[in-house]
């Protein structure tokens, strides 16, 4: 499999997550782990460009897809599109449910580039915070998706 | 408090926010360190027995396992839970003979890996004889119920109050009556609990990495367990992702782990899984409350009588005690003549009880302002009326309750009135009105909840500080307290910077680290900005003072003519005359060029004390709309308008805002701890206990009145828990309201759908 553009070869049990595999693995600690029962959604990743828990999956299921982490979000120093309204729009306080928001973001606003609060709301339905109240998580979604449209 | 050229009161993006944006920011469990080995737990599947026997033999000869401990192995002192309770509940943390909760630790195996630890905690047989369980905090009290703690005789583990109010409704004209469940929470902070032991350092100690609130508080217990000196233990907070108060306190798998790395020379680590989470993180709430209110007929509240009996779970610690501040705050915002109110905390075969997002507060307010709005309806009284008819008058602070409470500054009326004004208050009846003549479905509930209550709370209101100028102007600043989401990076360097005038980005923050802060109480209740933050402003005051008397000297001018300058300081009103901070600092180190008697620093520290607690204050409204059909609830919109003094950036106080209004409304609607008959939890994990997501909740309309307090320099009261304290009464009482024509008076928390649809049906049978 690719993980954030390289090529990445490793022998696992056939009972390692793919999220284990992502933080144990590949030291890509910035993947998190909040619950064990696919309820939380802080293992967000993109696999082949689409959101999935990544502790839904064994890591074997992964072989020959295209993995893309937090770390592989930004385009160099530049911060992707909802990376940087996250920031302006105070979208993240403790900051571990952060990257799978991100991620699940990022994907949604792949499926629906102009959606309406609702569209954001239920397409973030699978990711838990309990800092933010989703306020400014929701408010930073439909921000990005005014950044990107411009 | 905006002022021209003032970086305080605007809303300054975090300092945070990059480092956890690209995944770099390191939590505990992200920690690389060489030679890690995996602790994990043999837990009680049974909320109350005899352990008979353990036999490890055949987890010992799991792969990869290093070493299973039980009591016997460790031999660790005894958990005392809270100063105040007595000593015969006390936990083994690892247990001795009897389990008293699902999550009872019985047994550690530390193995090369986590998977390997958790296959072998599957191997060790644990031989049970089960005992009578109790669960049931009212039920814990009755004479002949089963004893937790034999030796400690009873179940009570601690009862306070007032005692018998004489005549306490002598001058009512009616009195309202109601039973109220305040039931129990999980925390539920994103990342679960943990910590990384490495023995070695320092100076032959340990140092352990823990997601805590409050490193300094970890220091002293382990060095006691361990049998080392504190300056043996060194404790730093990484990352912490989220703590809501279950992560203030000392946990025994701290010390079993610390224990264990210590025992085998090598670093251990224990990540908790959120299943686990659940039996063994501390929980909030969890009172049975019988509240009494007496009241002339034109409203005007007489007295109050509260009689509470709280959970305490199997090892009573500071949530045994929390009830007091349920009392010192059941005053609220009103004139009562007379208030009685007498508590018990009960131990039972639950989960230990503590400080959750409020911690006794939210219960005084949730009382109050559902007892108010039972007797408006029972008088005929609009709940706005009515609470303007008893707040305590802006003309009365500063003031000391009934119940002990030394209110600061408060102006209650006017919370409420920018609360009514944004809601449309008019409107939202008017459509009320609409709704209940048509008998539409959807039928619309208005919930109103004004609150005050307490910040840096008893103990908490003084805190370490210290600030210091290096020669590259660039400044450190050192707290006790120690973030875990708030933003204390950003918030207390825009303290620095106003005041030193250096640039935000010069200035870094030093926190949640034993070693490199000497002293601190850690971030709880509220209390950081007002206290950690004003210690970094007084210190900040005092480098500047330092600086200029130096340059005063070196310009030989006077101080009282140097001020901030560009990047340093200056001469009034002549900018060639002037010094950078890396300047004053070189000289401040030259024997030949500072005066005499001074430092060879620009540095400053100190304890700043408050000398008592604060009292922010707010009123909430919460709009929903109710299926009469399903019972469902849906909260559509929540205005807040919460007063935490003087705001230094508004970004951050809105972010506090929103997120305690979430879980606050999930207390109201959705979020409950529950056990079966036998003391099995039945919300044991994500699945089962409900916590929103942003689909079950609507985006939130706040906004801030600002009554300063003088206990400060900034002027800042605490506004980590408000939203909570405000909200979940506020939509509690919405959903009543919704309600209210069919005749129906209460319905306990959770307002879920079953219980609502319930409740209509025994009025209203379909």
């Amino acid at each position: 499999m690719t993980v954030n553009g390289q090529p990445q070869a490793h022998d696992v049990e056939p009972r390692v997550l793919l999220v284990q595999y992502l933080r144990e693995e590949s030291g890509l600690t910035g993947t998190k782990i909040g619950c064990d029962t696919s309820s939380c959604g802080a293992c967000t990743v993109l696999l082949d460009g689409e959101s999935v828990k990544s502790c839904t999956i064994f890591a074997a299921q992964a072989d020959g897809a295209a993995i893309t982490t937090i770390e592989g979000l930004a385009n160099g120093d530049e911060m992707h599109p909802v990376q940087q309204a996250f920031h302006e729009n105070h979208g993240l306080q403790c900051g571990f449910c952060t990257a799978g928001m991100v991620m699940a973001a990022v994907s949604l606003l792949e499926e629906v580039p102009n959606p309406t609060e609702s569209d954001v709301r239920l397409g973030l339905e699978g990711n838990l915070c309990r800092c933010t109240g989703y306020h400014n998580i929701v408010k930073s979604v439909l921000a990005a998706a005014e950044m990107v449209r411009k | 408090m905006t002022t021209s050229g003032s970086i305080l009161g605007h809303p300054v993006r975090r300092k945070e926010d990059p480092g956890i944006l690209n995944g770099t920011t390191r939590y505990f469990d992200d920690l690389a360190v060489v030679g890690l080995v995996n602790i994990a737990f043999v837990r009680s599947t049974i909320a109350h027995a005899h352990i008979e026997s353990i036999d490890t033999s055949e987890a010992a000869a799991m792969p990869g396992v290093l070493a299973v401990y039980t009591a016997d192995d460790l031999s660790l002192p005894d958990q005392h839970g809270f100063l105040m309770l007595p000593p015969t509940a006390n936990r083994p943390p690892l247990a001795r003979g009897t389990v008293r909760f699902v999550g009872d630790i019985v047994a550690a195996v530390v193995a090369d890996t986590r998977t390997h630890a958790i296959d072998a905690v599957e191997m060790v047989v644990v031989d049970y004889d089960p005992l009578p369980a109790v669960m049931d905090p009212e039920a814990a009290l009755v004479e002949g119920s089963p004893l937790v703690h034999e030796a400690h005789g009873s179940n009570l583990a601690i009862g306070m109050g007032t005692g018998e109010v004489d005549d306490i409704f002598g001058d009512a004209d009616v009195v309202v009556t109601q039973r109220m469940h305040n039931q129990r929470l999980a925390g539920i902070p994103m990342e679960n609990n943990g910590i990384v032991a490495v023995p070695g350092e320092p100076d032959g100690g340990i140092t352990v990495w823990v997601p805590t609130q409050a490193p300094h508080g970890l220091q002293a217990p382990l060095a006691t367990v361990l049998g080392l000196e504190p300056a043996q233990v060194r404790v730093v907070a990484p990352a912490v992702g989220g703590g809501f108060g279950p992560k203030a306190g000392d946990y025994v798998e701290f010390q079993i782990v610390a224990a264990a790395a210590m025992r085998l020379g090598r670093p251990v680590k224990w990540t908790e899984t959120r299943s686990e989470n659940l039996l063994s993180m501390i929980q909030g709430r969890g009172q049975v409350q019988h509240v009494e209110l007496g009241l002339k007929r034109d409203g005007t509240i007489t007295g109050l009588r509260v009689r509470v009996v709280g959970e305490a779970g199997a090892y009573p610690a500071i949530g045994a005690f929390l009830p007091f501040f349920t009392q010192t705050m059941s005053q609220g915002v009103y004139v009562i003549p007379k208030i009685e109110f007498n508590w018990q905390s009960a131990i039972t075969n639950t989960t230990t009880t503590g400080a959750y997002r409020g911690a006794g507060r939210p219960e005084a307010a949730a009382l109050l302002e559902r007892i108010i709005d039972i007797a408006a309806r029972e008088l005929g009284i609009d709940p706005v009326e009515i609470r303007h008819k008893n707040f305590i008058p802006a003309a009365d602070f500063p003031l000391t309750t009934l119940t002990g409470a030394a209110y600061d500054t408060g102006e209650y009326a006017k919370a409420l009135d920018a609360a009514i004004a944004a809601a449309g208050y008019d409107e939202l009846r008017a459509d009320q009105r609409a709704r209940r003549e048509r008998g539409d479905t959807k039928q619309l509930g208005i919930g109103i909840a004004s609150y005050v209550e307490i910040t840096a709370p008893v103990g908490l209101h003084a805190e370490y500080g210290a600030v210091e100028v290096h020669e590259d102007g660039s400044v450190t600043a050192k707290v006790g307290t120690s973030a875990h989401g708030q933003g204390h990076e950003t918030a207390f360097a825009m303290i620095v910077a106003e005041l030193l005038g250096v640039p935000m980005d010069k200035v870094t923050l030093v926190q949640s680290d034993t070693a490199l802060v000497p002293r601190g109480q850690g971030t709880m209740g509220s209390r950081s900005l007002q206290t950690a933050g004003s210690a970094v402003w007084r210190a900040s005051e005092m480098v500047l003072e330092q600086a200029k008397q130096l340059a005063a000297h070196l310009l030989e001018a006077s101080p009282d003519d140097i001020v901030l300058g560009e990047g340093g300081v200056q001469v009034a009103g002549v900018p060639t005359s002037a010094l950078t901070w890396g300047d004053l600092v070189r000289a401040a180190r030259d024997d030949s060029k500072r005066p005499e008697g001074m430092a060879a620093e620009l540095a400053a520290e100190l304890d700043f004390d408050a000398g008592q607690s604060s009292f922010p204050f707010g009123s909430h409204i919460a709009v929903v709309e109710v299926d009469t059909d399903t019972g469902r609830v849906e909260l559509v919109r929540h205005i807040a308008v919460d007063d935490c003094g003087r705001i230094l950036n508004p970004l951050l106080v809105a972010g506090q805002q929103h997120g305690g209004i979430a879980q606050g409304a999930a207390q109201a609607l959705f979020e409950e701890i529950r056990y079966d008959e036998d003391g099995n939890p039945i919300t044991g994990n994500l699945m089962d206990y409900a916590i929103p997501s942003a689909a079950e909740l609507p985006s939130f309309e706040v906004s801030n009145t600002e009554t300063p307090t003088p206990l400060n320099p900034l002027g800042a009261k605490g506004i980590g828990e408000s939203g909570t304290i405000g909200s979940t009464p506020a939509v509690h009482n919405a959903v009543i309201d919704a309600l209210s024509h069919l005749g129906i008076r209460h319905i306990d928390m959770p307002c879920t759908a079953e219980k609502v649809w319930r409740a209509i049906q025994d009025v209203h049978p379909a």
